[in-house]
């Protein structure tokens, strides 16, 4: 008794709201808008733009889900999340999915009890380092002053690097990626890790990106992807196959030029149970017929998205390198929709 | 000539309970009390029953699993392979050190300030005036900031060092001041038996035992004040008391000093105050030295001016009146709300990771609490070391606020 009373008084907040957390489904059409969690700013995969605007590669996923769930890619309250919040936020309800750079690892796929619906970017830690410094490898890095955003996974890659590697460095931990900017570029700090899509997009938006290196050594594998709450199993299958959605679509040629021409009906049995002229995957859903339709109206498939926000005729210039399709040699591959 | 007796006493009936005024507001506490403890059985009952249906439980057993990550400021032997709880007390030290250097800061800041507002130079007591009023009414996570931007800003980074021509050096070739934090030489014993902890203890012995020994010293003083009026000179027996042991024994044990110098990225060797450490500390103390410094001015104006000028008439100097009769008066005022100063600076000190010190709250709260998902059980220890810490220093206060207070008899 004595122990619960303590309990209960410092967990009113965080954890009334999960106990309705069955059908968010229900929740989200009711709602009338999609509670989608990314991060404070991150240019290319989440950051407003002059007009106020969320816009972003996984800002196009949250997009790609209001827009199959309601019909509308508009309908999306993005909530900003830090790497401390953004687990409580999804636990407690706040948020509906999360797609925030976040790594798939076991731990908290299972003991957070997170759900896992795909991988929207293959990652890897890196590090960046002031031109400068001429250092050409992270193993030169000895005694180095290392700023590492906190309550992510790259704190733990780092300190196992450095202890396999047998070399000392002094860790500042900082908050947010905005946060870590101005100490990167003061020099408080001699090398910036985090992973590397991030390196490339906090790179871009430095005053001269080209007086920094991103250096070559990845140290770890980083699967980026959406997540939802475990124990909601259809909720989870309508962020997963949104998302497979986007990325068969550009496996089977359907982009934002051709969507209207080819929903009229095509040849391929597998465009037309996508598009919802054939079969009633949607209705399995718990969608309308057109739901992939719509997602892909919101922001074109996956290589279009990956190409607006984050490709390499952005400043970000990311090559598609691992995030290909398999087709092209990368890892992207979508089971069938059948 | 009125002879009254206590009227015959009533045995006692249920409806008193409700229109007796002696009972009834037992009657209403236990009603309220028993409210309270249905919303706490609710509260706690809801929250075991939801984390059940999460498929969650209360488990503290992560404590003793391997925390994986690094801290850069350790009082103690830690590294990434050291348990959660070794990383959580790391913390707390490092809390601690913020808490304790925070508020001797503070409290002299604090003093100065206070004294100074009530001074009657126009232009000093106006400048104390604005400090005060621009630092209690800004909150302290934005001076924190902005003590943590320009301390990065304005100091020269190590690389500036570096060079033929550097654009900066150090002071005196001993102090580094970089915008990473200062290093400072560092003592240490090369006689074989006294490197390590001996060393210092023999050291600490002796300042424990020289603090004794002057006090014994001025007590004898006083002894012979009494009863012949005339106080010796106690100042260079006092000296040699503190000095000559403490130099004989470095002489001794061999000491040396390791002086800072640039290798590789950083500085190496000496003592390295990290920024972090330098501006929590700093914006903490001076945010509270404000508060301080009106408990100060308020006690001292608390003392009537009339003990001033009847200790002016017996002749006392200046600075006398204000050692022997305004400030152990004005001390009783002061104490009481400078405990609850220190506990604030204290507890404010959990702002820390703003600028990247890993206190308490950034590595039982923070990396542990995110890396292993223990949001419940880590906050609950949280709320128990910030409790311990707070009782802990009301302890002592306490205790120091009844040597202080005036003893009625």
């Amino acid at each position: 008794m004595k122990k619960s009373v303590i309990l209960g008084t410092v967990t009113i907040a965080g954890l009334a709201a999960s106990a309705a957390a069955a059908a968010t489904l229900d929740d989200v059409k009711a709602r009338g808008t999609l509670n989608c969690g990314v991060t404070t700013g991150l240019v290319g995969f989440a950051a407003p733009d002059a007009n106020g605007e969320w816009d972003g590669f996984d800002v196009g996923v949250c997009r790609a889900v209001a827009a199959a769930v309601l019909g509308d890619p508009t309908a999306v309250e993005f909530v900003p999340t830090t790497g401390k919040t953004r687990f409580t936020a999804l636990a407690s309800g706040e948020i509906d999915m999360l797609a925030r750079n976040t790594t798939w690892t076991f731990s908290r796929d299972v003991d957070l009890k997170f759900e896992f619906v795909g991988i929207n970017y293959y990652d890897g830690q890196g590090f960046m380092v002031p031109k400068e410094l001429g250092v050409s490898s992270a193993k030169e890095l000895d005694g180095a002053t290392v700023c590492i955003q906190t309550g992510t996974t790259t704190e733990l890659n780092l300190a196992d690097f450095f202890r396999s590697n047998n070399i000392s460095y002094e860790p500042v931990p900082i908050e947010t990626n905005a946060e870590a900017q101005p100490l990167y570029l003061e020099g408080a700090c001699d090398v910036y890790t985090t992973d590397a899509s991030g390196l490339a997009a906090t790179r871009a938006a430095f005053e001269n990106p080209g007086d920094h290196v991103v250096l070559p050594e990845i140290i770890s594998k980083e699967p980026l992807g959406p997540l939802v709450r475990h124990g909601d199993n259809e909720w989870g299958d309508i962020v997963r196959w949104t998302l497979n959605a986007l990325i068969a679509a550009e496996e089977l040629g359907i982009t934002s030029a051709n969507l209207e021409e080819l929903a009229a009906g095509s040849d391929n049995p597998e465009i037309n149970r996508l598009l919802g002229t054939e079969g009633n995957l949607g209705e399995m859903l718990g969608l309308e017929a057109d739901w992939a339709m719509k997602a892909l109206m919101a922001g074109g498939n996956y290589g279009e998205l990956f190409e607006k926000n984050i490709g390499e005729n952005t400043p970000i210039g990311l090559s598609r390198g691992l995030n290909a399709q398999w087709t092209d040699g990368g890892l992207l591959y979508s089971p069938p929709f059948r | 000539m009125t002879t009254m007796s206590d009227p015959p006493s009533e045995s006692f009936r249920p409806s008193q309970l409700l229109n007796d005024t002696r009972y009834r507001s037992y009657t209403f506490q236990f009603i309220a009390l028993l409210c309270l403890i249905g919303l706490m059985a609710f509260l706690g009952i809801n929250l075991v029953r939801n984390l059940a249906a999460a498929g969650l439980n209360i488990s503290f057993e992560f404590l003793g699993e391997p925390a994986g990550y690094d801290i850069n400021q350790r009082l103690l032997e830690y590294d990434s392979q050291s348990s959660h709880w070794r990383a959580s007390v790391v913390g707390a030290l490092n809390t601690l050190l913020v808490a304790f250097v925070g508020c001797i800061l503070a409290t002299i800041i604090g003093v100065v300030v206070g004294v100074l507002r009530l001074s009657k130079n126009w232009l000093i007591s106006k400048i104390m005036s604005v400090y005060v009023e621009i630092f209690r009414n800004v909150p302290v996570l934005v001076w924190i900031l902005i003590v943590m931007a320009v301390f990065v800003a304005v100091l020269p980074q190590p690389r500036d060092f570096r060079g033929d021509s550097p654009e900066a050096s150090m002071f005196l070739d001993l102090f580094a001041f970089t915008g990473r934090g200062f290093y400072f030489p560092q003592p240490y014993f090369t006689v074989e038996w006294a490197t390590g902890s001996t060393g210092w203890l023999i050291i600490i012995a002796l300042l424990v035992g020289a603090l004794f020994g002057t006090r014994a010293m001025l007590a004898r003083a006083t002894r012979i004040q009494e009863a012949t009026g005339v106080r010796p000179n106690t100042l260079w027996i006092n000296l040699a008391i503190w000095f000559v042991p403490l130099i004989l024994a470095c002489v001794i044990m061999g000491l040396a000093w390791d002086i800072p110098e640039l290798r590789g990225f950083n500085f190496q060797g000496g003592i390295f105050a990290r920024n972090s450490f330098i501006a929590l500390t700093l914006a903490l103390s001076i945010y509270t030295a404000a508060f301080i410094a009106e408990n100060v001015r308020a006690g001292i104006l608390a003392v009537s001016k009339g003990q001033t000028e009847a200790a002016a008439s017996l002749g006392l100097r200046p600075n006398r009146i204000m050692n022997l009769v305004i400030l152990p008066q004005a001390l009783r005022v002061i104490i009481p709300p400078l405990i609850s100063q220190y506990l604030n600076l204290t507890k404010n000190s959990s702002l820390a990771i703003a600028v990247g010190y890993m206190d308490l709250t950034g590595t039982l709260g923070g990396i542990t609490l995110n890396q292993t998902g223990r949001a419940i059980e880590c906050v609950l220890l949280l709320m128990l070391f910030y409790l311990t810490f707070s009782l802990a220093i009301s302890a002592i206060m306490n205790v120091y606020n009844n040597a202080v207070k005036l003893k009625e008899r």
